[in-house]
């Protein structure tokens, strides 16, 4: 494959790998919490770096995964004690990154891991970093641990489709049919996390949250059914990444970032656009009512 | 035969106890009303009973055993502002939820269900509003989505919290007449009630609470001019003035 095949392989699975998480968020209504999980995964990747003195994938999804569920429950413990759920969310996401920044600077300069990099990511050097096994060339390190976040996302939602959907919707009666509805939040949390660590490396931590939060948001005004909304938000996020690649070779200017952008595009396209819930067709509506009212 | 046996439940809050020493059994085949003024534990009391919110002690049991085994014979009407209507689904998928519990997890809905699901959405009358995207239905229409839920649960007991609250005079007349449907089938209902003027005439039992029973029975002995003076305190009496609803002696 060419090196412009690689990087729209991986801004696709990017894409949709946290655009079938992300809906989920969304209709829970916890983009904040993702916000948070992305930063916070940076100390989960440290540790495992220093436990393991590699970047490889397995150690890395381990420990973010650890600390973003830790994350998770922190916030939901400070909240039920009291404190201010933005403000929860904002302690403990501070001060999780800010550890992890600390101790990003016990490790030595060599590593191909720092500040810079964890929040903006770099998908232009994804294609140079590959796997080999027996001196095969398999392909970009990053694609493979998408594509395993891909389908390990995938199969979560498929087989807890029913009661995701009844949890996000009812938790009360979901809790009373004996759905384990608080393993199902700590799931998606884990979820979110690994979506988090295998995009990391292409979009960094702030980028992440628009792949992650956008397409969800996206579909939710395009769709009045929970099960094309998923398939409809990682349709969106896949394609937010072809065309912002696409602007970004074009312009000469930061793919991860055009990419971001393309999702935001989409967006205000959605909002003004969408045929259900657009601000164009809600405002033909009002205008055909008062004509209709006017006429008979 | 007692359909729940309520032991010795009690809630805190926030070091506030919202719930005292609650003790009641509801008989088979009763309708019961649960009556009492606002921040009473009306609610509090059936998310305790069905294990929804932590309690700091005491037992319940359904058939006379606990109630984790006996899940699928319970069915469970939120109030209806405690969900997001605003969710991307239909009135059909909704009723559809009601049958979660007895497909199970990890499989999926099958057209038996669906057509189940149907079924009951016909028998509120809400037949042709199966494909609607829940948001555009009226208030007293999502109750009767959620009653078709609870139909689709085809449980021997069912806690209803305030299904009457924000519903139309004809979706409360067809409510009523199918919760008397359920009690002549011999399933138990309990309903958490506001409106003290409709007690006598909906419910053959009451359970007057604030905080901690102040009365559990039938309506005729339990729903007297004491029990509410009671439960209600000085609330009561601008209340009483108001209306006739403790009948004759009241």
């Amino acid at each position: 494959m060419t090196y412009g095949a690689w990087i729209i392989l991986t801004g696709v699975l990017v894409g949709a790998t946290c655009g079938i998480t992300g809906a989920l968020l969304v209709l829970r209504k916890m983009a904040m919490i993702a916000d948070a999980i992305s930063h916070t995964v940076l100390l989960g990747i440290v540790l495992a770096f220093l436990v393991t003195q590699s970047l490889n994938g397995l150690p890395m999804l381990i420990g973010a995964g650890a600390v973003g569920i830790v994350t998770a429950i922190l916030v939901q413990r400070l909240d039920s004690s009291g404190v201010q759920s933005g403000a929860a969310i904002g302690v403990v996401f501070t001060s999780l990154f800010a550890l992890g920044v600390v101790m990003l600077s016990f490790i030595g300069d060599g590593v191909h891991l720092d500040v810079e990099h964890a929040l903006m990511g770099e998908i232009a050097y994804v294609p140079w970093d590959t796997l080999t096994y027996a001196r095969i060339d398999l392909g970009p390190k990053a694609v493979w641990m998408l594509g395993g976040v891909f389908i390990l996302n995938l199969t979560i939602i498929l087989l807890f489709f029913k009661e995701f959907k009844l949890s996000t919707f009812d938790p009360q009666l979901a809790a009373s049919l004996g759905i384990p509805i608080l393993f199902l939040h700590y799931l998606l949390m884990g979820m979110v996390s690994f979506s988090t660590v295998a995009s990391f490396d292409s979009v960094g931590a702030i980028l992440v949250v628009a792949m992650l939060i956008v397409p969800g948001a996206t579909a939710y005004l395009l769709t009045d059914h929970f099960g094309w909304m998923i398939a409809l938000s990682a349709i969106i996020g896949a394609l937010a990444s072809i065309i912002g690649y696409v602007f970004a070779v074009w312009l000469d200017v930061s793919i991860a970032g055009s990419m971001a952008v393309s999702c935001g595009l989409l967006f205000t396209m959605a909002f003004f656009l969408s045929p259900k819930h657009g601000m164009v067709s809600k405002w033909w509506k009002r205008k055909s009512f008062r004509k209709s009212m006017a006429t008979s | 035969m007692n359909a729940l046996t309520v032991k010795n439940i009690s809630v805190t809050y926030d070091k506030q106890p919202a719930l005292e020493q609650v003790n009641f059994s509801v008989p088979q085949g009763s309708l019961t009303g649960i009556i009492g003024p606002n921040g009473a534990g009306k609610s509090t009391l059936i998310k305790a009973v069905l294990q929804l919110i932590p309690k700091s002690s005491g037992d319940v049991s359904v058939y006379e055993n606990p109630l984790k085994q006996e899940r699928n014979r319970i069915g469970y009407v939120p109030q209806r502002s405690e969900v997001d209507w605003d969710f991307p689904t239909n009135a059909l998928d909704v009723v559809l939820m009601g049958r979660y519990g007895h497909i199970g997890m990890f499989k999926r809905t099958k057209k038996k269900d669906k057509r189940w699901a149907a079924d009951c959405l016909a028998k509120v009358g809400m037949e042709s509003f199966a494909d609607r995207q829940i948001s555009q239905l009226s208030g007293g229409q999502q109750q009767r989505v959620f009653l078709a839920r609870a139909l689709a649960q085809n449980a021997d007991i069912y806690f209803m919290d305030e299904p009457f609250a924000g519903v139309d005079a004809a979706t409360e007349k067809a409510m009523i007449k199918l919760l008397q449907e359920w009690k002549e089938e011999g399933k138990t209902v309990l309903v958490v009630h506001h409106d003290l003027q409709t007690v006598r005439s909906y419910f053959d039992h009451c359970l007057l609470l604030n905080k901690t029973p102040i009365a559990f029975g039938p309506t005729d002995r339990t729903f007297t001019y004491d029990n509410l003076q009671k439960a209600y305190g000085g609330a009561l009496s601008i209340l009483a003035q108001e209306s006739s609803f403790l009948g004759k002696g009241g």
